[in-house]
């Protein structure tokens, strides 16, 4: 042992440095991540979809596959407990007024995209269209991929910046992003943003979906909190 | 170029670089972190090379083989088995001040290398924060629940940056590997020739390392044989 501690005399220790300074380095993007991806996000243009910190999307399917529904045979059904039940074409959705936002995309795990643009109509416009009855307190959700379902309560549904999206980051929401046709609920994480919208039926109470039956929070408000950072009454 | 008599010595003389026990760290690590690779491709791209996965079957086998990846060399280096390996830890971790010049100046001063030149160095020290760095956020990542979402956020971001180094490292390391075939043979069979040491390791050739008589390795380098304890520990 004394051998060993001779030889290493005016030695540095420059293992434990780095790998210190590295673990330091680490502990601060955990702390500061978020606001350095913001950085070099806004910096990245185009590299950002390839590079860590830029406008990169991670792909989730439940099933495997991405289902594929061609734009002139989409069909977003409404029903359940509305007055006029009805069934809407694309070109149907595009010619009602349309509603465009520009929000951060969060996902509960921790990804963000900031800044994703966003064209759809709102939700609560549809609701108004189809009639909703007395006995209605939530919205379902059902996804082409046959697998995925989110909800809504009624109160949540009516907010204005929930929509029914048919074009994102400037373009047509395309195959893996859930197009032709998603849901879109920004003050929200990611997963209650339902892909490959086919079905909104109005039902009596809150069916808990795909994800929040896995474990997730029926509300998921991003701040994990149980109102909305833009107030409106009656929420939760 | 350095010790003219170490080369005369014995040049059919085999050294013992990385005894049973590194090397089966090595490689399982090698399997974990290919596999950790691999899955991460889709889990960032969502496919791989147009190929759909699904998602959570990956995602879990990433899981596994992130929480999987101390292992191999946190058990190589406890117990009476990991003596060659904590003693190589302490190279890798204790340099002088000629080597910090060399990494400094990327190989322009003069060096008498030992076992591990400084770039080897660095690169076992940035590979083993970075299994720290990656494992503390996959953590979180999996388990987001208790952690704020700013958090969540630094951690995804943070575990994306060291990840793209690490593809950046390994990709250097397995191309200096296959560069560099004598090297690539010894993680394999345990030895080196001295001639090798002579040229590219004559400060570890100098503190006369445990040697294997004919160069028959397979015997020799799985446990303590009679020639594996020469008069190195004085």
């Amino acid at each position: 042992m004394s051998a060993r501690a001779e030889s290493d005399m005016g030695k540095v220790r420059v293992g434990r440095r780095a790998f210190i300074g590295l673990a330091a380095l680490g502990a601060a993007g955990i702390a500061l991540g978020a606001d350095a991806q913001r950085f070099f996000g806004s910096k990245l243009g185009s590299l950002g979809s390839l590079l860590p910190g830029g406008d990169h999307f991670r792909i989730y399917t439940i099933t495997g596959t991405l289902p594929y529904i061609s734009r002139g045979r989409y069909r977003l059904k409404v029903s359940g407990l509305v007055d006029h039940p009805a069934t809407f074409t694309l070109a149907d959705l595009q010619a009602m007024p349309s509603y465009t936002m520009v929000k951060d995309f969060q996902c509960v795990t921790g990804w963000r995209v900031p800044d994703v643009h966003w064209k759809g109509v709102q939700l609560s416009q549809l609701l108004a269209n189809a009639g909703v009855q007395s006995t209605a307190g939530a919205v379902s959700f059902d996804s082409y991929d046959g697998a995925d379902t989110e909800s809504l309560t009624l109160p949540q549904a009516h907010l204005s910046d929930v929509i029914v999206a048919y074009e994102m980051l400037g373009g047509p929401v395309t195959r893996e992003h859930g197009g032709p046709v998603r849901l879109v609920v920004p003050q929200m994480y990611g997963y209650k943003s339902l892909k490959w919208l086919s079905g909104i039926r109005l039902v009596e109470n809150v069916e808990p979906g795909y994800w929040e039956l896995n474990g997730y929070p029926v509300n998921g408000w991003l701040d994990g909190s149980t109102g909305p950072s833009d107030p409106h009454p009656n929420l939760t | 170029m350095t010790s003219d008599t170490a080369t005369r010595r014995a040049s059919t003389r085999e050294l013992l670089r990385f005894d049973g026990v590194q090397r089966t760290a090595h490689w399982v690590n090698a399997l974990l972190f290919a596999t950790l690779m691999f899955t991460a491709i889709p889990l960032y791209y969502g496919s791989f090379f147009g190929v759909v996965f699904p998602r959570h079957d990956i995602q879990m086998i990433h899981l596994w083989c992130g929480l999987a990846l101390p292992i191999p060399i946190l058990v190589s280096l406890a117990g009476p088995w990991g003596r060659r390996m904590r003693a190589d830890v302490r190279r890798v971790g204790y340099w002088t001040r000629d080597e910090i010049e060399w990494l400094r100046t990327l190989g322009r001063t003069a060096l008498k290398a030992d076992k591990f030149n400084p770039g080897q160095k660095a690169n076992a020290i940035f590979t083993a924060a970075a299994i720290a760095v990656l494992f503390v956020t996959g953590y979180i990542l999996q388990w987001f629940r208790f952690f704020p979402v700013s958090w969540r956020t630094g951690a995804t971001f943070t575990h994306d940056v060291f990840a793209l180094v690490v593809f950046i490292a390994v990709a250097g390391h397995i191309g200096l590997a296959l560069t560099h075939p004598q090297s690539l043979k010894s993680m394999f069979k345990g030895t080196i020739s001295e001639r090798w040491a002579a040229r590219h390791a004559p400060t570890w050739l100098a503190e006369d390392p445990e040697s294997v008589d004919d160069g028959d390795a397979h015997t020799a380098t799985y446990g303590r044989g009679p020639t594996s304890e020469p008069t190195r520990q004085r």
